[in-house]
């Protein structure tokens, strides 16, 4: 399976597809990055007068590289047409940087496990410069069943 | 193993999991671990991993959909033993 594939299998759109591009997957692990548009309406709120991108949508970028498109690749063999639900079920994520708009940030997941539909995987984010953005451990079931 | 021995364990095992800790320490062969003990699915999963390493053994994924309370995760982890 290749990375556009995965991409395009991915169950999100705008304006809540977090994945721009992948630039390595194997088995246990998965880089992938994500600029941040600045015109987005949240830094219109998040904060009022100090645009700041939410942490919520750090942790988002991650599980969308980190769980979901890990997932997808390690189902890659009994996928059929449909596309596999998932559910985020537990995030422990420590905060070090700022993301301001128009930032571009880098995904680095490794899988911890993926046993009985269940994947946990340790994440960093890191910013243009290297430096690491915030990071810590996601968890997801990936469900391989058509919508019911 | 006894049975007392082998629900004394599993109640460490699952303990940080449990959302309901009352419940946890009132454990008995019949309970479930998603209804009394309010363990989402995905933690459910933790504890099937765990059980497999305190064990020693390795959990099928048709087993894993069995195991949803006490009794059948006794049943489970005692015929893997004796397989052993």
């Amino acid at each position: 399976m290749t990375k556009e594939e995965i991409l395009q299998r991915l169950p999100y759109t705008p304006p809540f597809l977090f994945v721009d591009a992948l630039e390595y997957i194997d088995e246990e692990k998965v880089i992938g990055s994500y600029t941040f548009d600045a015109q987005m309406p949240c830094y219109k709120g998040h904060f009022s007068d100090y645009p700041v991108t939410p942490g919520v949508l750090l942790t988002e970028v991650m599980a969308q590289t980190g769980l979901v498109c890990l997932g997808i690749y390690l189902l890659r063999d009994t996928l059929t047409a449909h596309t596999p639900r998932v559910a985020m079920t537990a995030t422990y994520i420590d905060f070090y940087l700022s993301v301001f708009p128009g930032e571009t940030v880098t995904v680095h997941a490794e899988k911890v496990y993926f046993r009985f539909g269940k994947l946990k995987c340790s994440v960093v984010l890191k910013n243009a410069s290297g430096e690491d953005i915030c990071g810590g451990t996601i968890e997801g079931m990936i469900i391989n069943k058509p919508n019911e | 193993m006894d049975k007392e021995t082998f629900i004394a364990q599993l109640r460490e095992i699952v303990r940080p999991y449990a959302k309901n800790q009352e419940a946890l320490e009132q454990i008995s062969a019949s309970t479930d671990f998603i209804q009394d003990l309010k363990i989402n699915s995905a933690n459910l999963v933790d504890v099937v991993l765990d059980v497999e390493e305190k064990y020693d053994i390795v959990i099928q994924n048709e087993e894993m959909e069995r195991m949803l309370n006490v009794q059948a995760a006794m049943d489970i982890v005692t015929s893997k033993l004796k397989e052993k």
